[in-house]
């Protein structure tokens, strides 16, 4: 089992004063852009039995998450003048104001290994410049340094949502289905690693035909499909859906054939249900099950093909593709399913919300609720874009050959996805931000497809 | 045990594809040797030669492959059956009800210019189309099941129009032989 709980001994907003709220710094933003902020993250010190190194790294890993997010601009490490930074005392705001380092934002920080018991302690402080004042400062310790990593994505995720607003997403994993080239194209194994890629491993030795992954966004849970042999009829396979909590190890099968095929699963947003496309007698069509009681509600009943169910964030609504009109389009519907009085006019129980020439598939409604993700297919090309849940406001975030499966990060703000970026190419996860500038390749160890976003890891404060 | 089980099946498909790649409607059957009666061999036995190959078993997964259309075609996006695959699947009727033992899984299968999950749908589709129509032409239900690899287990690994083209079917795949 995975050592997984960041043990928290002390965690306390800390020392000095913090900045009256009205006078809080903050990331400008415009319309959906950030204009980025620039920031400057000198290597934390260090004190202590092998503190040094992971304060360096530690530091490299802040910056990168930072970075990744272009909502921040690194000052170049050339620049700084004041190179005696000290913890305890204020930095010398000028240092960091003249032309050249202009740094709005100033992060210093120390790491700290106790020799006695190897506890490590990482405290930061976040100074607004040109304001010339500590506007937050947070201290963790840990059991042992060898989670050094999660402390600098905690680190970053304070920063993020200090200088935002929103939440952050750095503490976060990724589940994805993970493709060796030259394989059997059904072959694929589950995966998991850091949001920035760090600590790649398989997970479940025994499954090499995996597809649709689905992490619960309340835990560490994930729902996948698996091709399995038809234990009665050698030769034959079967689609399994799977429950597989990471965590414990634990998994049960939720649904197999081969007298209806089960496929895209997707929790509800408590985690408690899940919707999947069932598809009996030729025809698919969209149920809800309760996990608990395993009680069975169906949401649609149409001839045509309903599928790839997503909830929105308050569970009341779902999007899901149905191609009832003219190839596969966005709809939503009521999580009742019940009539409810459509964007475009009109009492319907299932609201048509795409209308243009593309075909419309992968909606991932976002965790903040304002954007419903999905893949554009048109103009021989696949595209990664954001539609608002009425049907308003389409806006197309990437541009290749063929971009699919959209995850959200958990603060709504970034988009995963998979991308075959020519004809014959192997699949990679990349990223793509709101503004749709920030396209970014995510790291994975071998080709990848079907990103999944977990939730931000829990934190567990240990009582002292 | 179930990656043996799955490079098995894959071998499997490969015999399939080889069969079928060739341009779909194949109307040369090979002699017809093997569904001459067996049954009354004539005591002479002229030459007791090592035992020679006389194609495969009647009522194995060859003898389906090599006497019946066993994959059909589908347009972009399309899930309906045409009369060109009516006729495939004509053969493949009069084949299942000579060897009524049998059991087939019908694999619904797309091309990769789609989303997973959406080819997972069509597949399903396409798979449930041919089985409905066995059903119609009196397959019991009961003998056969289906299962859709969307995009996932092409026939033909290329990336062009034609492989495309080749890798929307519906394949029909024999896993009850009827064989003593």
């Amino acid at each position: 089992m995975r050592q997984l709980k960041l043990l928290v001994i002390a965690l306390a907003a800390m020392m000095g004063m913090a900045a009256p709220a009205a006078a809080q710094l903050r990331v400008t933003v415009v319309g959906e852009e950030y204009v980025p902020m620039r920031i400057a993250v000198p290597d934390f010190n260090a004190s202590g039995n092998g503190a040094a190194e992971i304060a360096t790294q530690l530091s490299e890993v802040l910056r990168n998450d930072l970075a990744s997010s272009a909502v921040f601009q690194l000052v170049d490490k050339a620049a700084f003048i004041e190179r005696d930074l000290s913890f305890d005392m204020a930095p010398r705001y000028p240092d960091w104001q003249v032309a050249g380092v202009t740094a709005q934002a100033l992060v210093v920080g120390n790491v700290i290994v106790n020799p006695v018991n190897n506890n490590m302690t990482v405290q930061f402080r976040l100074y607004d410049v040109y304001g010339s004042v500590q506007q937050f400062a947070r201290q963790y310790t840990v059991a042992t340094p060898l989670n050094w990593r999660r402390l600098a994505h905690r680190v970053a995720d304070d920063i993020f949502s200090q200088l935002t607003g929103d939440g952050g997403y750095f503490d976060s994993r990724m589940v994805f289905v993970s493709k060796t080239p030259g394989e059997d194209p059904l072959r694929g194994r589950l995966a998991i690693m850091d949001q920035d890629g760090a600590n790649a491993e398989f997970l479940l030795a025994g499954f090499t035909s995996v597809i649709n992954p689905r992490f619960s966004p309340t835990d560490q849970r994930i729902l996948y499909g698996a091709y399995i042999p038809d234990p009665k009829y050698p030769g034959a396979t079967l689609l399994r859906t799977y429950l597989y909590d990471i965590e414990t190890g634990r998994q049960e099968v939720l649904a197999e054939g081969p007298n209806s095929l089960d496929y895209s699963a997707r929790f509800s947003p408590d985690g408690r249900s899940i919707a999947l496309s069932r598809a009996v007698g030729g025809n698919s069509d969209i149920y809800v099950i309760e996990l608990a009681r395993r009680t069975q509600r169906r949401l649609t009943n149409d001839a045509s093909i309903d599928t790839s169910p997503s909830f929105s964030p308050d569970g009341k609504m779902m999007v899901f593709v149905s191609d009832r009109g003219l190839g596969p389009q966005l709809y939503i519907m009521r999580e009742d399913g019940a009539q409810m009085n459509c964007p475009k006019g009109g009492r319907e129980t299932a609201c048509r919300i795409t209308f243009d020439s593309g075909r419309f598939t992968d909606p991932v409604w976002s965790p903040r609720g304002d954007w419903i993700a999905f893949s554009r297919q048109g103009d021989g090309k696949f595209s990664i874009g954001v539609i608002r849940t009425d049907g308003s406001g389409m806006r197309i975030l990437t541009d290749g050959y063929q971009d699919e499966s959209p995850t959200w990060s958990p603060n709504g703000r970034v988009i995963a996805f998979e991308r075959t970026a020519s004809r014959g190419a192997g699949p990679k996860l990349w990223s793509v931000d709101l503004t749709g500038r920030n396209v970014r390749r995510m790291p994975t160890p071998r080709d990848a497809t079907n990103p999944t976003w977990g939730p931000l890891l829990k934190v567990e404060a240990a009582q002292q | 045990m179930r990656s043996f089980g799955l490079a098995l099946l894959a071998g499997a498909s490969v015999l399939a594809t080889a069969c079928a790649s060739n341009p779909p409607p194949e109307p040369t059957p090979p002699p017809v040797v093997a569904e001459t009666p067996r049954v009354a061999p004539t005591p002479p036995a002229p030459i007791p030669t090592p035992p020679q190959p006389t194609g495969p078993a009647a009522g194995s997964k060859g003898d389906f492959a090599a006497k019946s259309t066993d994959r059909v075609y589908f347009d972009y996006d399309q899930y309906n059956l045409d009369d060109s695959d009516r006729r495939s699947l004509a053969t493949q009727i009069t084949w299942l009800k000579q060897f009524p033992s049998t059991r087939v899984e019908v694999q619904g299968h797309a091309d990769e210019r789609g989303t997973r999950d959406y080819n997972i749908a069509l597949g399903e589709r396409r798979a449930q189309a041919v089985s409905q129509y066995l059903q119609q032409q009196g397959i019991a239900a009961t003998r056969i099941q289906t299962i859709s690899f969307g995009k996932d287990k092409p026939m033909d690994p290329g990336h062009d129009e034609a492989a495309w083209a080749r890798n929307r079917n519906a394949y029909s795949n024999i896993i009850v032989e009827a064989i003593s």
